[in-house]
């Protein structure tokens, strides 16, 4: 029973992160875009400094019309949207965000590549979404995510396999436990190589030539409405939280602190997750869009080459320090 | 798929228990799943190949390849299941979809998804499967995975397993790879070269709108 109990409530706490911080992440980037840009922002909603704005935008979606194209091939359309958002629910589960058994939602093993593998499988629902919709521009989107897909999911495995050497574990959980400070210099470059490309798997910009809104209309999701569509949005946020955790827990050092891994460790790991996302929505407001050859250039030949150099590195201090 | 299931069962060999406790006639928990998800697996596999919907079919397989996940996973080969998602899941089918979509997907039936060969491809199928079944069937017969234990597929045991008995086949694989990835990029010159010289010619009207990018 009391096992039952434990799970129960893992899953719940993991379930709530899941909901609240896409949103205050969303939050966070109307208002922080906004000042970067000289506005104020949502004002209205919810009174202060329109905190309700987000709430207020999913009643909205929840009102809207589900359509489905005549044309569409109607199971897939419709299956789409969770498929691209679970895996981010499941990868969330994985992560610690302190010391210990109990600030983790599930130990696994192999971790790195559990997180990595079931991030992956969420892009088959934007495949799903641009395929299904049978709208040329959909298709187009659905094309470019591939592709986008193909190209940075390399290095992404490689920095990840370079910190795994490190470590000399595969496990999330291990590899903090045997994080030391002078791991951020030696792993810097394979570090920005990881958070690089995993904004590039999650199609922000400035990477987000699959869904270009001002030439193919949001790609892969220029059919759908309401719930669905709000849907792909969460996943996309719920993706920028996965992915500041990660590379937190990854290069970071998660929950160790200037003053070692007690006492508040989980502050640290939301603490350094928060400014990551912050630096998300910066990037997002500063650079424009990369066009697709440009998108594959930088993969192809900067990141790849980098991440390999990273692993080098890390294989000959490995070798040196032993 | 086959290098994956020989790892997973080489890694589940490494800690398995006689069979004189265990029995056909009371099944536990988990091998009722085992036997639900593999009936599961042989079906979306089934479907993959006589669907006449070509992107269903590489959805299906998608199905069936996470459905083989679930299966290692049950044998405890946690680490050879994420690999199988990763790769087959994560990298092979979403290239099929690329080259699916990048030529022709058409929305319902595709009335050229068939093959003159169906009858050759069924006995390669039925004979290569009737192999596989016969040499797993006489190499484990009655072992069986003691799932109290430590796990028997965990990444260290996994690795040690692989690097230490299975070096050797481990390294030729990766030089055929290695010998793969060569080959395709000599081919992939070879035709950009071909396509620099007849692109030298003037071919027609072919060169104006879109490619005008750059």
């Amino acid at each position: 029973m009391n096992d039952v109990l434990d799970v129960t409530l893992r899953l719940l706490i993991v379930f709530a992160v899941f909901l609240a911080f896409p949103l205050i992440v969303g939050q966070t980037e109307h208002k922080v875009m906004a000042h970067m840009q000289g506005r104020l922002g949502p004002m209205y909603a919810g009174g202060f400094h329109g905190w309700a704005q987000l709430v207020a935008d999913g009643v909205k979606f929840a009102q809207k019309e589900d359509v489905v194209p005549a044309d569409a091939d109607r199971r897939i359309f419709q299956l789409a949207p969770a498929v691209a958002l679970l895996p981010y629910l499941l990868v969330l589960l994985a992560i610690p965000i302190g010391p210990g058994e109990g600030a983790v939602g599930q130990v696994v093993d192999a971790g790195i590549f559990f997180v990595l593998a079931v991030m992956g499988v969420g892009v088959l629902g934007s495949l799903m979404a641009g395929w299904a919709s049978a709208n040329k521009f959909s298709l187009l989107g659905g094309l470019r995510t591939a592709a986008q897909l193909l190209a940075y999911e390399l290095p992404m495995l490689l920095t990840a396999a370079s910190v795994a050497m490190a470590a000399g574990t595969v496990s999330l959980v291990g590899i903090l436990d045997a994080f030391e400070w002078w791991w951020l210099p030696w792993q810097i470059v394979g570090a920005i190589v990881f958070f690089v490309a995993g904004l590039a798997e999650l199609q922000r910009p400035p990477f987000d030539m699959p869904v270009a809104d001002s030439e193919i209309i949001f790609g892969a999701y220029t059919e759908y409405t309401g719930l669905r569509f709000a849907l792909f949005l969460l996943a996309e946020y719920a993706g920028i939280v996965v992915l500041c955790g990660l590379t937190t827990v990854l290069f970071l050092g998660g929950w160790h602190g200037p003053r070692g891994a007690d006492g508040l460790g989980w502050v640290w790991t939301l603490l350094k997750t928060a400014v990551l996302a912050f630096v998300v929505i910066w990037l997002r407001v500063t650079y424009p869009r990369l066009r697709e050859d440009q998108l594959q250039r930088l993969s192809w030949t900067l990141l790849v080459p980098l991440s390999l150099a990273q692993i080098a590195l890390t294989g000959i201090v490995k070798v040196v320090i032993q | 798929m086959t290098s994956a299931a020989t790892l997973g069962h080489l890694a589940a060999d490494s800690t398995t228990a006689a069979a004189e406790s265990q029995g056909f006639l009371s099944p536990t928990g988990v091998e009722v799943a085992f036997l639900l998800v593999g009936l599961v697996t042989f079906g979306a596999a089934v479907v993959t190949v006589t669907t006449r919907q070509l992107v269903h079919a590489a959805l299906w397989l998608v199905v069936a390849l996470g459905g083989l996940a679930v299966e290692y996973l049950l044998l405890t080969a946690e680490f050879i299941a994420w690999v199988q998602v990763l790769i087959y899941v994560g990298a092979v089918v979403v290239l099929i979809l690329f080259g699916l979509m990048l030529t022709r997907a058409p929305i319902g039936r595709s009335p050229d998804a068939d093959s003159g060969n169906r009858w050759a491809a069924l006995t390669v199928a039925v004979a290569a499967a009737a192999a596989l079944v016969w040499v797993v069937v006489d190499a484990f017969r009655t072992t069986w995975i003691d799932l109290d234990g430590p796990a028997a597929g965990s990444t260290a045991v996994t690795g040690a397993s692989l690097f230490q008995n299975w070096v050797l086949p481990f390294e030729a694989l990766s030089v055929l790879l290695l010998a793969a990835l060569v080959g395709a990029i000599v081919l992939s010159r070879r035709a950009k070269a071909n396509h620099v010289t007849e692109a030298g010619r003037p071919t027609g009207p072919n060169g104006s709108g879109k490619d005008g990018v750059r």
